[in-house]
C-alpha cells in the first residue's frame, strides 16, 4: 500500500443528468426532416457528429435515444468502419475508426444503405475479371 | 521515386481498397470542415491529386506549432496528408543540418520555383536589421523575402506567424512582425491559435491537395470553415449564458455544474476558432469543457487584451453603442462583438474599458 493512498479523496461536482446542456435534441430534430424528406423524395441525408459542438453526455443521451436496430455490419477497409441500423429504421450510425483504433469521424446517416455498405462499382468489374482469370487458371 | 504517383495511386499502393479510399474522404471531409454531401467531389479530386512541394520555415517560435501537428490524434490520415506532401525543408523535422539542410531548401525553390507551398511559424523580429534570430547567418527577415518570392502561396501556422503572438506582445523588444505584415503580392492564409488545432493545419493543406486553392477566407484572412463562427456561438454551455446562469469562482456551485465562464474572463464571444467542435486531445475536451475560459489565443493581439481572468472587456467608441444597442435589442453579444473584431486588428490595440455582464445581458 503506497502512502498515496492514505490520502482521502471524495470525487465531488460530476453534473447530474438534469445538468446537461441538451444539445442531442437539436441533432434529433435533424434526424426527424431528413427521414420526412427520404420518405417523400427518397434523398439520403448525412450528418457529421464532430461538425456539432456536444457537451459531456450529449452524444451518450442521442445514442441512448436512437437505440439498436436490427442491422450490425463492421467493414474492414483502412481500419474498421462499425455501420448499424438504429431503433428508427432508415436512421444509420456508422463509426470510422482508423487502422490504430482512433476515432476517425461519425456519421449519421439517413439512407435506405449506407455507401460504406455498398460495393463500388469499379470493384464490381475487377471482381468478375479476378474471378474469370482463377477458373481459367483451375482450368489449365 | 514516387514522386509523380496520384494521391490514389499512392494511397493503393498501400493497400487501401476503394471503401477505405471512400473512408479516407469521409475522414478528409470532416477534418476540412466540409459537409459530407462533398465526399464524392473530395474524392474524385483526392483521386487525382499529385505532390506539392512544401518549405516549412521556422523563426522567432517555441515549436508549439510543430508539436501540434506532429502529435495530431487522426495520425493515419493525416499522415497520409503529409505522406503525399513533399516536405522539403523543415528544419526541425529534417535529419539534414547545416549548409545540407539549407542546401535543401535552395534546391526545392530552383525546382519548383513560383509552385511551392511556403509554411510559416513564428514571428519575424525586424529590430537590429532582424539580427535577433539568424538561421544559418541569415536573418529571419531575408529569408521569409526570399523564399516567399518563388511561393505559389504562404500559410502562416499559429498566432506568431499571422499576426506577430507572444514575441509581438507589449513591448515587443524584437520588432517582430507577422508575415502579412512584411510580404504582399502573395496569396497568404493565416491559420492562428497557439497552437492551432492539428486538425485544421492538416485541414488547410488538404483543402489545397484537394482543390488545389486556398479555402474561403475572413476579414483576418482565416478560413472561414474552421473560424466562420466564434466560440461562444458554438459553446455547449451557451444555454447556461442565455439562462444568466453563470459561474463565479473556479470552485463555487455554478463551476461544479458546468455553467458559463463569461464571468472568470472567457475570451469565447470574441474568439473565432474550432475548439468547441473539433476539440482537443483526441477530440476528449476543450478548454471550456474542461473548467477554463477561453483565452482568445487565436485572436490578434492576444497577449495585451487584458487579463485572462477578467471578464470581457470591449473596445471603447463609436462602436460601443452599437455593441450595447444590439445586446439591449437580445442579439446575442457574441454576434456584435464578432462585428467589432472583424474589423480591423489595429483595433484591438484601442483603450478597453470594462463593461458588466448586466450591460450585455439587460432586456
Amino acid at each position: 500500500m503506497s502512502s498515496l493512498d492514505a490520502i482521502k479523496v471524495a470525487v465531488e461536482g460530476i453534473p447530474a443528468a438534469a445538468d446537461a446542456a441538451a444539445n442531442a435534441l437539436p441533432v434529433l430534430h435533424e434526424i426527424r426532416h431528413a427521414l420526412d424528406k427520404l420518405a417523400a423524395s427518397g434523398e439520403p441525408t448525412v450528418i457529421d457528429l464532430s461538425a456539432i459542438p456536444f457537451g459531456p453526455g450529449d452524444l451518450k443521451q442521442l445514442f441512448a435515444t436512437l437505440g439498436k436496430g436490427e442491422v450490425e455490419a463492421s467493414v474492414n477497409a483502412f481500419g474498421e468502419t462499425r455501420v448499424s441500423e438504429t431503433q428508427y429504421p432508415g436512421v444509420w450510425l456508422v463509426e470510422h475508426f482508423s487502422p490504430q483504433g482512433n476515432d476517425l469521424a461519425t456519421h449519421i446517416e439517413v439512407t435506405r444503405l449506407p455507401s460504406m455498405l455498398v460495393t463500388p462499382e469499379q470493384d464490381i468489374a475487377d471482381a468478375s475479371a479476378a474471378l474469370t482469370l482463377r477458373l481459367q487458371q483451375d482450368h489449365d | 521515386m514516387t514522386d509523380d504517383l496520384t494521391l490514389g495511386e499512392r494511397l493503393r499502393q498501400q493497400g487501401v481498397s476503394r471503401r477505405g479510399f471512400l473512408k479516407f474522404c469521409a475522414a478528409t471531409a470532416s477534418m476540412m470542415a466540409l459537409p459530407p454531401s462533398m465526399i464524392p467531389a473530395i474524392a474524385a479530386s483526392l483521386e487525382k491529386a499529385k505532390r506539392p512541394s512544401v518549405i516549412w520555415l521556422s523563426f522567432q517560435e517555441c515549436t508549439g506549432c510543430t508539436e501540434s501537428l506532429t502529435r495530431s490524434h487522426a495520425p493515419t490520415v493525416e499522415s497520409l496528408i503529409f505522406e503525399h506532401i513533399s516536405l522539403d525543408y523543415h528544419h526541425t523535422l529534417q535529419a539534414a543540418a547545416g549548409d545540407a539542410a539549407e542546401h535543401a531548401r535552395e534546391e526545392a525553390m530552383q525546382e519548383h520555383y513560383g509552385k511551392y507551398l511556403l509554411v510559416v511559424d513564428g514571428s519575424i523580429p525586424t529590430g537590429e536589421n532582424g539580427n535577433y534570430s539568424t538561421i544559418a547567418g541569415i536573418t529571419n527577415l531575408a529569408m521569409l523575402q526570399e523564399v516567399a518570392a518563388g511561393a505559389a502561396a504562404i500559410i502562416s501556422v499559429g498566432t506568431c506567424a499571422a499576426y506577430g503572438g507572444l514575441p509581438h506582445a507589449d513591448p515587443n523588444p524584437t520588432g517582430a512582425k507577422s508575415v502579412e505584415d512584411l510580404i504582399s503580392g502573395k496569396p497568404i492564409i493565416n491559420v492562428p491559435g497557439c497552437p492551432p488545432i492539428p486538425t485544421v493545419i492538416t485541414g488547410v493543406l488538404a483543402h489545397y491537395l484537394t482543390f488545389g486553392t486556398l479555402p474561403e477566407l475572413d476579414g483576418l484572412r482565416r478560413p472561414k470553415a474552421f473560424y466562420g463562427q466564434n466560440i461562444h456561438d458554438r459553446c455547449y454551455r451557451r444555454p447556461f449564458y442565455e439562462r444568466g446562469e453563470f459561474a463565479e469562482t473556479f470552485d463555487d456551485e455554478g463551476a461544479k455544474k458546468g455553467w458559463c465562464l463569461y464571468k472568470l474572463g472567457c475570451k469565447g464571444p470574441t474568439t473565432y476558432n474550432a475548439c468547441a467542435t473539433a476539440k482537443w486531445n483526441e477530440g476528449t475536451s476543450w478548454p471550456v469543457e474542461s473548467g477554463h475560459g477561453c483565452i482568445g489565443c487565436s485572436e490578434p493581439n492576444f497577449w495585451d487584451a487584458g487579463g485572462f481572468y477578467q471578464a470581457l472587456s470591449e473596445p471603447t467608441g463609436d462602436a460601443g453603442g452599437t455593441l450595447l444597442g444590439a445586446a439591449a435589442a437580445g442579439v446575442a453579444a457574441g454576434v456584435a462583438a464578432g462585428v467589432l473584431n472583424r474589423r480591423s486588428k489595429a483595433d484591438a490595440a484601442e483603450a478597453h474599458e470594462k463593461i458588466t455582464v448586466e450591460d450585455l445581458t439587460r432586456d
